[in-house]
């Protein structure tokens, strides 16, 4: 049988959750020291002897015996928990009491628990975000670094603070707790929006590593989903949102890695099942009074899974979504975003006059999307020249050789007396699916 | 055709996850290539790090050996190649030679009656 290719990625988020209720949170560096030593010797055995029937109780046993000899190694040189503390000088209590401590009732909320103590109060969501990909998801600091596209260096930083807080809290997170439950419920939607987003929109040009972290937030989303508290209205509202963007993914980009506007992806090629599940997962939310921001952006999603064609898609309700986006999250993004659906809805002009609009727009000097609207609408209404203008600052702004490729095409296009005729279609490629 | 042990020595130390199992992984192709032409013999065993040295006259037993990691035997395989240099080309094959590891290649003494 083939082998998981995340397997290993993904039980060492499940073996550091075990560990750490095991050994404390204080010793999460231990617990991660335990966990690569388990795979070391997974790894030599399996290489030599074939892989064994069930992996993940294989590396889970593993990990077991592993956390026993570094029990035995440690127990004078550092503190346990008082409960686990107390057994530790006899060999007769110590092995049943790590025993009970794997058992399957005892691991089985663990991702799930690390997963809440991952979203401290304390830590910024950027750190967040890091810490779920390193502990849960298996990423070494490399890996995270390549993922969120940032410097490895500051991701190490940031790991190394973020550690520091969750080892230096109390205890591990209690998700038999209803009231904790559901006070850090909101963070932990919040970094799982975040996760996917960063997978979603990243500039990346490596469509495999965006894949990857949007699949991760769907499967931790799906962990919350799976326990009782934490399917609420706004988590399958999240889940929706991600289901409907996520069949969107193929089309996102072509084969070379450019960006395709929402307007000219291949419709056929989203994913009905995903599609299907995003519409059931809406339904779920759709109970109880709570309008959420996930579930507004869903809505929009959903609305654009619905149109069988660009032109089919429901522009009056999209602009009605947005409004109500801005009145409970109002930011530039959402603003700008506004504006393009209102451009789509009444015209050009209209989507200029909304964009000029935008409070504070100097908040988007750094978002390429802001003067690629711009130019869309600009070359839409017929002024070539402020529509080149404005991709020209585009592509200033641009985060990876594919954006930079696609606002040159932009740019070509309002110099390109050919491509006249086609330009009243390509202008709607404002909209970023 | 003769017999021929291959002792590795060092190997991958950190790793990500990911990395990890994709280095065994090629260990698993690299087994399954040489197995499917008859050269192995005997898969072997990885082998603990740690253990004990007992030597001379008065059987002293000390802990080790504490060679450096990269000079530690990890593990062990009976190959059956045609000749010394066949042995060494299927060497050449091992994926721990991308991780900074060694093969050293022993050929297996055989009494001709």
């Amino acid at each position: 049988m083939p082998l998981d290719e995340r397997l290993f990625r993904h039980e060492a988020g499940r073996m550091v959750a075990a560990l750490t209720r095991l050994l404390g949170v204080h010793n999460l560096a231990l617990a991660e020291d335990v966990v690569q030593e388990a795979f070391c010797r997974a790894a030599d055995v399996w290489k030599f002897r074939g892989v064994p029937d069930n992996p993940p109780a294989w590396l889970m046993a593993t990990a077991k015996n592993c956390a026993l000899d570094a029990l035995r190694r440690e127990r004078t040189a550092r503190t346990f928990a008082p409960e686990l503390g107390r057994h530790l000088q006899s060999e007769w209590t110590l092995a049943p009491v790590v025993e009970e401590f794997f058992a399957a009732e005892a691991i089985k909320d663990d991702l799930l628990r690390m997963m809440f103590a991952c979203c401290h109060p304390r830590l910024p969501e950027a750190g967040q975000v890091a810490l779920i990909l390193h502990i849960l998801c298996g990423f070494s600091v490399g890996e995270v670094a390549a993922a969120l596209m940032s410097g490895r260096d500051a991701v190490e930083k940031r790991l190394t603070r973020a550690k520091q807080v969750l080892a230096g809290s109390k205890g591990l997170f209690d998700v038999g707790n209803a009231t904790d439950f559901a006070a850090r419920l909101p963070a932990v939607r919040r970094a799982l929006y975040l996760l996917f987003s960063e997978g979603y929109h990243s500039a990346s040009p490596e469509r495999a590593v965006r894949a990857e972290l949007c699949r991760e937030a769907m499967r931790l989303t799906a962990l919350l989903i799976d326990h009782p508290r934490g399917r609420t209205p706004a988590t399958y509202a999240l889940a929706a949102l991600m289901s409907f963007n996520a069949a969107r993914l193929p089309t996102r980009t072509d084969a070379s890695g450019d960006l395709v506007p929402l307007y000219d992806q291949d419709r056929s090629r989203w994913d009905r099942g995903l599609i299907d599940e995003g519409l059931r997962l809406l339904t779920l939310a759709a109970v109880g009074s709570d309008v959420t921001s996930y579930h507004l952006e869903a809505a929009v999603a959903a609305a654009h899974a619905r149109a069988a064609t660009p032109r089919d898609t429901d522009w009056t309700q999209i602009v009605w979504l947005y409004d109500m986006l801005m009145a409970i999250r109002p930011g530039p993004v959402i603003a700008l975003n506004r504006a393009i659906a209102v451009a789509e809805k009444d015209g050009p002009e209209r989507g200029l006059a909304a964009i000029r609009a935008i409070h504070r727009p100097d908040r988007l000097a750094r978002y390429p999307f802001f003067p690629a609207a711009l130019g869309e609408l600009e070359l839409r209404r017929g002024d070539r020249s402020a529509a080149a203008r404005h991709f020209r600052a585009a592509l200033a702004l641009a985060r990876s050789p594919a954006e930079r490729r696609h606002y040159q095409r932009r740019i070509k296009a309002c110099d390109d007396d050919a491509a006249r005729a086609a330009r009243a279609g390509e202008a709607r490629s404002a909209v970023i699916g | 055709m003769g017999d021929y042990t291959f002792l590795y020595r060092g190997g991958m130390l950190s790793a990500s996850p990911e990395e990890r199992q994709k280095h065994m992984e090629k260990w698993m192709v690299w087994f399954k290539d040489i197995g499917a032409k008859g050269l192995v013999k005997e898969p072997g065993h990885p082998l603990e790090s740690g253990g004990k040295v007992v030597s001379g006259k008065a059987m002293t037993v000390s802990d080790g050996p504490f060679a450096e990691a990269k000079d530690l035997i990890s593990g062990y395989t009976l190959i059956a190649a045609s000749d010394l240099a066949h042995a060494a080309e299927i060497a050449k094959g091992c994926p721990i030679l991308q991780v900074g590891g060694s093969v050293e290649v022993r050929p297996v003494m055989h009494m001709n009656m």
